[in-house]
């Protein structure tokens, strides 16, 4: 990759929720410019380390740091973008009406709502009631409202969920056009065919990583041909690549 | 603070609102029919209903508003979108300053047809001006409101939200010295009534119906309304949480 810098440095990350240790002593580094993929059986921890990166999530102990200041900082407000699992948008607004507010929030102009709504492939259904969108459509809103902010960095949790392969495809050539302009883009997935689109993979099992490579090498390294066999391979060898 | 902000959030929660035409036909009208009732039942001694009826028009706005918001702001919390919104450049306070202006505007239009109904058609009488009637029920259900925000944070459930109106509306309205002057209370009971804000309200609005002029009590009144106003909703931005467990 061209660009090189680091954009979210995790050290010794450590959350306790419930008593329960869900992320033990996690260490990476994330560039920009770059797809990373998170990825790894639900349960292991993907969304409160996408959270703690965010800030929203309360850590127990070591620091996450994004674009040099410690993540959840009021000036990291405006450029980083975040897209829960569950779709956080109103339900009784129309998906311009989402936007036009969000918009406000975050001090976007107009075109920002055309350009996010083109993004999605949303432009038709501008109008309509996101309560009567299907499952699909309304992530794609959640989405429109974190490209808003035309964020630096651009946190994804399970996008593409229930989409159809042609709009997931459109999307993933999107991440990937942002990540071209320097967005650094850290996506999710419990989909592992979906790891072959990222520039960098971090598989994650138990709240720890359990590899942190190029898809590439990852397979070099597994003597395997996917990344599914690879997370076998790793988690039956029982030591980190 | 950001007033553009807090505006585009009262703008929002009005959007929704206007979606949502049984919620308003019932913010508006249902404090119109009780009041309307209780005119019916007086229908033979109207001096009652001249006394019962302004504090019910502080009352009624108070818990139609106090329900309203709580059960909106526990929508907020557990759809996702206030985490979102805490995550980004917003400040707490813009939150539920919106909240307030959104709901401040409904309850103007609740105290006009409220204030309207009981002194146009049903001959309430009061000695103070009508508009100062109004005033109080509109200062009375954002009261209603900011107090439906802070509670709105210890409620996981719409269900909760809901059973916290009896604890934290009735005895306001048992100690707010409709039912025995605020003096004839035991002392305990009295000095409770005196921090809680619904004893203004009833005061201000008894205020107006026996005297004519606005005399000093009655803005000291209306002032102490103001300040569990403000506090109440510096209460509620602190519950509002950027990080959670």
């Amino acid at each position: 990759m061209a660009n090189s810098s680091v954009s979210v440095r995790i050290a010794h990350l450590r959350v306790v929720r419930g008593g329960k240790e869900v992320v033990a002593d996690l260490s990476a580094d994330i560039e920009a410019g770059q797809i990373t993929g998170l990825l790894g059986p639900s349960g292991c921890g993907k969304t409160t380390l996408m959270r703690s990166i965010v800030g929203v999530q309360r850590v127990a102990g070591g620091t996450v740091e994004v674009l040099g200041t410690p993540a959840g900082h009021a000036g990291l407000r405006r450029r980083v973008g975040y897209v829960t699992q569950a779709p956080s948008v109103y339900a009784d607004l129309t998906v311009k009406e989402n936007l036009d507010f969000f918009a406000a929030v975050v001090g976007a102009g107009p075109s920002a709502r055309s350009r996010a709504l083109s993004t999605v492939d949303l432009n038709d259904a501008g109008d309509q009631v996101v309560s009567r969108l299907s499952g699909g459509q309304r992530s794609r809103v959640s989405l429109a409202v974190a490209l808003l902010s035309d964020p630096d960095v651009l946190v994804l949790d399970e996008p593409t969920v229930g989409l159809d392969p042609v709009l997931r495809r459109q999307l993933w050539r999107t991440f990937a056009e942002l990540a071209a302009g320097g967005t650094t883009i850290i996506v999710s997935s419990h989909v592992m065919d979906e790891a072959e689109r990222c520039d960098r993979l971090l598989l994650m099992r138990d709240g720890a990583l359990i590899a942190d490579d190029s898809p590439r090498h990852l397979l070099a390294a597994t003597h395997t041909s996917d990344v599914e066999s690879a997370f076998l391979a790793l988690v039956e060898s029982g030591s980190p690549a | 603070m950001n007033p553009v902000i807090a505006l585009a959030v009262a703008h929002r929660v009005l959007r929704q609102l206007r979606r949502d035409r049984r919620t308003v036909a019932l913010l508006l009208l249902v404090p119109c029919l009780l009041l309307t009732l209780l005119w019916w039942m007086f229908d033979r001694d109207s001096l009652v209903f001249d006394r019962l009826g302004p504090p019910l028009l502080a009352m009624f706005p108070f818990i139609v508003m106090f329900l309203v918001t709580s059960v909106t702001t526990l929508r907020e919390r557990s759809s996702g979108t206030l985490e979102r919104l805490l995550s980004m450049p917003m400040a707490k306070l813009d939150l539920l300053l919106g909240y307030a202006l959104a709901f401040g505007a409904v309850a103007v239009v609740q105290a006009l047809l409220a204030v309207g109904l009981t002194v146009g058609l049903l001959g309430l009488d009061v000695a103070g001006p009508v508009w100062a009637l109004t005033g109080v029920a509109v200062f009375d259900a954002v009261l209603g409101t900011a107090l439906g925000l802070f509670v709105s944070a210890f409620a996981q459930t719409e269900f909760q939200a809901v059973q916290f109106m009896p604890v934290v509306v009735i005895p306001q309205i048992l100690l707010c010295g409709l039912f025995v002057p605020r003096a004839g209370l035991p002392d305990t009971l009295h000095g409770l009534s005196d921090v809680l804000p619904l004893s203004y309200a009833v005061d201000a609005m008894q205020r107006l119906q026996g005297s004519t002029g606005l005399g000093g009590d009655f803005w000291l009144d209306l002032a102490v309304i103001v300040g569990y106003v403000a506090a109440t909703l510096a209460l509620g931005a602190a519950t509002l949480r950027r990080r959670t467990a």
